[in-house]
């Protein structure tokens, strides 16, 4: 899982069924001290969050699916989680 | 799933037998600004994009998914296309949602917090 921040929204009209009704966003992946951690990336969303919120991001095919609650569609990232703070010591930035 | 752009198409005479009538697209990554950013790939597709079109596409296993019940050996797969985007300046995204937690006194959140016991 990765912390990320949603930075924008999708619309998508032709697309895989299972991908119906949910919200598609974009994400940029954060570092821990909060800069960019590589390009942004689109996730299903599984928790209702929008533009500006920091998130958990699951950035693998199971766990995305079980998240959107659609097992066997072509998902492989999603949000799962909103982030309310972090702690870290120091030594680890 | 990642975003991009169509730029081409690949034509293969010979392959994989499961790969027979599958489109192979060639799709340039995008930012959310619309600028290209690494590399091209080639991917299958599932939606019916063609060239010039926004899409996003899966990547891993999952990108054999839309197939079912057959499995061609494909590891990325376009799954959308794209018809608008709605991308914030990252700058103005970045901006905290939440208080910062050093600027809120505790329990301030609670709006109940009982006052304690004087005696």
């Amino acid at each position: 899982m990765l912390i990320a921040r949603v930075v924008g929204e999708l619309t998508a009209t032709q697309k895989h069924p299972s991908h119906e009704g949910r919200k598609l966003l974009l994400v940029q992946p954060l570092n821990l001290d909060g800069s960019n951690r590589g390009d942004a990336v689109v996730a299903l969303d599984a928790v209702d969050a929008g533009v500006g919120d920091r998130v958990l991001l699951a950035t693998e095919g199971f766990s995305a699916m079980t998240a959107v609650g659609r097992p066997n569609s072509p998902i492989d990232m999603a949000v799962i989680g909103f982030i309310d703070r972090i702690d870290i010591v120091p030594e680890a930035l | 799933m990642y975003f991009g752009r169509v730029v081409g198409c690949v034509w293969c005479t010979t392959k994989n037998p499961a790969l027979l009538g599958q489109r192979l697209l060639v799709v340039q990554p995008l930012t959310p600004q619309l600028e290209a950013t690494g590399k091209r790939l080639v991917c299958t597709d599932s939606t019916g994009a063609g060239a010039g079109e926004l899409v996003y596409w899966v990547r891993g296993k999952e990108a054999s998914f839309p197939f079912l019940p057959a499995e061609p050996p494909t590891d990325t797969c376009i799954v959308g296309i794209v018809d608008s985007v709605h991308a914030q300046a990252l700058a103005e995204a970045r901006q905290p949602t939440l208080p910062d937690p050093a600027s809120v006194p505790a329990g301030a959140h609670r709006k109940n917090a009982r006052k304690p016991p004087s005696c």
